[in-house]
């Protein structure tokens, strides 16, 4: 697990300054979250209420274990119905009821270079959001993403979908036919995040008139991966926490690259989309059918060959890797070698100081050279990674002794290399079907940015600082003028506003993955071998 | 066993009549293993049925032994390699035999015998699937390699060997995943190596620990690995197989010559170690009478401890516990007379005359002493082996009997095992770990150990005692003996009975 104990302590300061942030959301937004309360007190579900039908659940599926079936048929685990998306400490959810405590230190606030001032805490303001939510958010190419055909399908209408509203209150297993439906149900409640759950054997929202709980059993959904740049702290020094810029960004990127060419050339899956999570973070969304449907075992199985960086960030050297090298990670290798060069040594610094340059020393073989190496940087202690870097080979050739071995300095330093640019996955949001991860195009509360997609094509240049925020956004519908020559088609909202290029991206990709839906269909019918899906 | 007028002829398969086809020849068997898809469909005479039944049966009670024993696949083999000969033997295509034919239709239809003979509970289905794919593993391992790839080719299970050509293109990932997982001594050049492309799901251990080439979703295993592969497809095969066999057995019924035999061949598969030949001292020197055997218990191992600890508590045991601890203490050489005396003074809350009426006969009965023809001549019954102890009557509440490894829980076998001086919280450890893993074999072996310790290394520093005499322990009554000599080294001498061997 990439997260130690350690790692997720440190985090927790920023978690709570930015639920401060939520509560002074809140405090305005009082009367509106009430209202949601009392008109719809039947289906708002609060943190305890879904408590109270977890553990309902799992004495449902004890039940079932003593009847002699295996639990991975059916049934919901408790756990499994807190598993929500780890991503952003910084919200509360159902799983953590946080206290809420009001700050009067907006000093604290997170703040990225080009994005200070007030518009990052309105990420959440009703009325902004209702705008987006009703002018905005792509909710065709939404519904198709999701549901894998123009027609509504049971792909959709099984389809988990959790809001979490401005209160903190959790509303779990929501389900709508179409993309309309759902437009509506948004609207009314105006949740400030919407997460993706997996498709279920029957309706979610029919789960509980089932007699068996074994009917109601998750069946499909997108392999995701997360990677957050927060399990990079020990080794970016340009920020720290919540903090990114684009310098640290530069680990995503590479995270993206790897990643993506091990699900493309060695998985064979083409429908791949990558998702930036409006902070500090990616996630990617597989939606090929073979990824989709694949159980939990096979999901660890993914998430295992992917995984290289072992340990918590105290754990000394985290890369120990059989030679010769696995040809996943000789690729990955040759992808990283110039990063690790512009983005880590030069951009990073990451041994500059002495204390940091010892934990470059722990990592490299044979007493002599580390001596050698010491003396020499203890007389230059200002000397840059990269130098430090360079000195390596230069001093190996120095040394004498018989046992030294160019072999285990050259894995050595291969495995230094992947410690310091490989992914850092959080692997148990691959793990496990029924894991909830955050939608894409949701407003992130804490920054106001848009959870666009990063178009593949040109994912090198993606500045997650120039992501559109909410208020940029509705500004810019303002603005738009109608230019002098009208298109015979109205234009949309979207079309106004610099959130185009993410929605095209995203109704391409939809498109493609449409149509493979489609020629698999119709290649099953010719074969006379269609059965229906799994109901 | 009794002889069925072998003139008969006799049919194995009872699907035959539905399968019936004037155009079928009898079976070819173009190779030397079998993956036993088809049932046979020729008549054999019952007498062929029957022996060649128990030729298998006591194959696979043999390598089931390795297994308890943790012989490793080599040594296995080189002990099976006799056995084989002399009772299954299967020559490849490319020896010189004439019997080719001959042996493997036997092969073939002692398998599907068996299969009848023990496919009617789980528990049986279940050991025969592991025996039987010890076997297929065993022999798979000793095919000839161009043979054996002929073979799996035959099995049409949709894993595509590697073209040259392709195999050429990616040489360098090829070769990088070979060595990394097998070592560089286990490559010869890319040339040699066979390699196989399936479907990544198919292989999710080797995806996971990255020892396999991957590529739009296939991956391209080893021939190395096709071991796994090919004896996995056997295993899940013959398990779903012997289903299907079970729901069909009621039709067997019908067939009145074949029911004793298959009877018979199932109870022999019961306890395939059984056989401790009891009567007679096993031990020249020891005192084994009814007011030793406290002082004896100490040699005793758990399953019999336990009864020995009840019995002394309530003075009193259950029907199975009687019969698990009365022909243990047969086999340790305690006469008929001083077993009645034993029990007799046990049993001290009750009165002789209920004494005399309820239980002295099914002490005698035991011992040989009363009942039918075959119960005198056979002296009884035979000790109970850890097998039959493992699996048959499962203890319910208020019972002693049964493998305190495997039916007590972990909390009151640690009681029983500390009263006993087995304290090291390592050790305790170890048995927890074993039992979680259902090696219970290696608990008791690992207790005997411990208590052992000072003097197995004596033994084994002067060679007092063989290897073999130190195999792991398959039966109570071996426990007790290594027991009794160990801690008695130089003053007792092992006697002539006593030994446990093997019961066809
Ligand atoms: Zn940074």
């Amino acid at each position: 697990m990439p997260h130690s104990v350690d790692q997720k302590a440190e985090a927790l300061p920023s978690a709570e300054v930015e639920m401060a942030e939520a509560a002074t959301d809140e405090s305005a937004n009082q009367g509106a979250a009430e209202d949601v309360d009392m008109t719809d007190a039947t289906e708002t579900q609060t943190s305890e209420a879904t408590k109270s039908e977890a553990k309902e659940l799992g004495a449902f599926e004890k039940g079932q274990e003593r009847n002699g079936m295996a639990s991975d048929t059916g049934g919901i685990k408790v756990e499994d119905l807190f598993d929500m998306d780890s991503d952003d400490e910084e919200f509360p959810s159902s799983a953590m009821p946080v206290k809420k405590e009001a700050s009067d230190s907006p000093d604290l606030l997170p703040s990225s270079p080009s994005d200070a001032g007030p518009v990052q805490h309105s990420g959440s303001d009703p009325e902004l959001l209702r705008t987006f939510y009703q002018r905005l958010f792509p909710w065709r190419y939404f519904f198709q993403w999701l549901n894998h055909s123009p027609q509504p399908t049971l792909d959709f209408e099984h389809r988990e979908l959790s809001f979490m509203l401005s209160n903190d209150a959790v509303m779990r297993y929501q389900s709508y036919r179409t993309a309309d439906l759902l437009r509506k149900d948004v609207l009314r409640l105006m949740p400030t995040r919407i997460e993706i759950g997996p498709v279920y054997s029957t309706n979610p929202r029919e789960r509980k008139l089932l007699q068996n709980a074994g009917s109601f059993r998750p069946v499909s959904k997108e392999l995701c991966f997360d990677i957050d740049l927060t399990d990079y702290d020990d080794i970016r020094t340009c920020c720290d926490k919540a903090n990114i810029c684009i310098k640290c960004w530069q680990f995503m990127t590479m995270a993206i690259k790897v990643i993506n060419a091990a699900l493309r050339d060695d998985f064979g899956f083409k429908h791949i989309m990558w998702v930036y999570s409006g902070r500090r973070g990616i996630h990617a969304w597989i939606s090929d059918k073979s990824a989709r449907t694949l159980d939990d075992s096979k999901r660890k199985v993914i998430a295992g060959y992917l995984e290289v960086i072992v340990g918590g960030a105290q754990s000394g050297k985290r890369v120990n890797l059989r030679r010769p090298l696995h040809p996943h990670l000789t690729r990955s290798i040759d992808l990283l070698k110039s990063h690790f060069q512009d983005d880590v040594l030069e951009a990073q610094d990451p041994w500059r100081s002495p204390e940091r340059a010892d934990k470059l020393l722990q990592m490299l073989p044979d007493t002599e050279l580390r001596e050698a190496l010491k003396r020499k940087w203890d007389a230059s202690p200002e000397r840059s990674s990269e130098l430090k870097w360079k000195d390596i080979d230069a001093v190996a050739k120095t040394v004498t002794s018989k046992n030294f071995d160019p072999k285990a300095l050259l894995d050595a330093k291969q495995d230094i290399v992947l410690e310091y640019t490989y992914p850092r996955l959080d692997i148990n949001v691959s793990k496990k079907l029924n894991h909830l991860l955050k939608s894409p195009f949701v407003i992130h509360p804490g920054t106001g940015r848009v959870c666009v997609p990063v178009d593949l094509r040109t994912f090198e240049d993606f500045d997650p600082l120039s992501v559109p925020t909410i208020q940029q956004l509705i500004h810019e519908i303002d603005a738009w003028k109608e230019p002098e020559v009208k298109s015979e088609k109205g234009v949309h909202d979207w079309e106004k506003t610099s959130l185009k290029p993410y929605i095209e991206y995203f109704r391409t990709h939809v498109n493609a993955l449409m149509r493979d839906e489609k020629d698999v269909k119709v290649k099953r019918e010719r074969d006379g071998e269609d059965n229906g899906d799994l109901w | 066993m009794n002889r069925i007028d072998n003139k008969r002829r006799n049919v194995v398969d009872h699907r035959k009549k539905q399968y019936a086809d004037p155009a079928y020849k009898e079976t070819q068997y173009p190779h030397r293993l079998n993956f036993y898809a088809t049932p046979p469909t020729a008549d054999i005479t019952l007498e062929q049925f029957e022996q060649w039944a128990i030729d298998r049966l006591r194959v696979l009670a043999e390598i089931e032994a390795c297994s308890f024993r943790n012989k490793s696949p080599v040594e296995a083999a080189a002990h099976m390699r006799p056995l084989l000969e002399k009772y299954l033997p299967l020559d490849s295509n490319s020896s010189s035999s004439t019997q080719l034919s001959a042996q493997r239709q036997k092969d073939h239809y002692s398998h599907f015998i068996l299969r009848l003979a023990f496919s009617s509970t789980k528990e049986l289905r279940q050991r025969f699937a592991r025996v039987e794919t010890m076997l297929f593993r065993l022999r798979f391992n000793a095919d000839d390699t161009r043979e054996r790839q002929a073979f799996v080719e035959s099995l049409n299970l949709d894993w595509e060997p590697v073209p040259d050509e392709e195999k050429r293109k990616f040489a360098t990932e090829l070769i990088a995943t070979v060595i990394s997982s097998y070592g560089k001594k286990a490559y010869q050049s890319i040339d040699e190596e066979q390699f196989y492309r399936v479907d990544w799901t198919r292989v999710p251990d080797l995806v996971e620990q990255r020892k396999v080439f991957l590529r739009a979703g296939k991956a391209y295993v080893p021939a190395k690995e096709l071991q796994s592969l090919v004896v996995t497809e056997f295993t899940a095969r013959l398990e779903k197989s012997l289903e299907l066999t079970a729901r069909a057995l009621p039709r067997l019924d019908e067939d009145d010559r074949l029911t004793p035999i298959l009877d018979h061949l199932s109870k022999n598969f019961v306890a395939p170690d059984a056989g401790y030949s009891g009567g007679n001292s096993a031990i020249d020197g020891a005192e084994i009478t009814a007011r030793n055997i406290d002082n004896l218990s100490q040699h005793f191992p758990m399953c019999m401890t336990v009864l020995h600890r009840t019995l002394r508590r309530d003075s009193k045991l259950k029907h199975f516990g009687r019969l698990q601890y009365t022909l243990f203490l047969k086999g340790i050489g305690l006469s008929l007379d001083e077993s009645l005396t034993f029990w007799r003074q046990s049993f001290n809350k009750m009165t002789d005359d209920t004494f005399n009426k309820e239980y002295r006969y099914n002490f005698r009965h035991s011992y040989g002493d009363v009942g039918g023809d075959s119960n005198r001549r056979g002296g009884g019954y035979t000790p109970y082996s850890c097998q039959k102890i493992l699996t048959e009557h499962a203890p319910g509440p208020g019972e002693a009997h049964g493998c305190p490894y495997r039916h007590m829980n972990m909390e009151n076998l640690a009681v029983q095992l500390q009263a006993s001086g087995v304290t090291d919280p390592a050790v305790l450890r170890g048995v927890g770990e074993d039992k979680e893993k259902q090696k219970f074999h290696l608990a008791c072996n690992r207790v005997f150990e411990h208590l052992h310790a000072k003097e197995l290394k004596q033994a084994k520093d002067e060679r007092i005692m063989t290897a073999s005499q130190l195999e792991t322990i398959v039966h109570p009554n071996e426990y007790f003996k290594r027991s009794y000599l160990l801690k008695n080294m130089g003053k007792a001498q092992p006697g002539g009975g006593g030994d446990v061997k093997m019961e066809g």
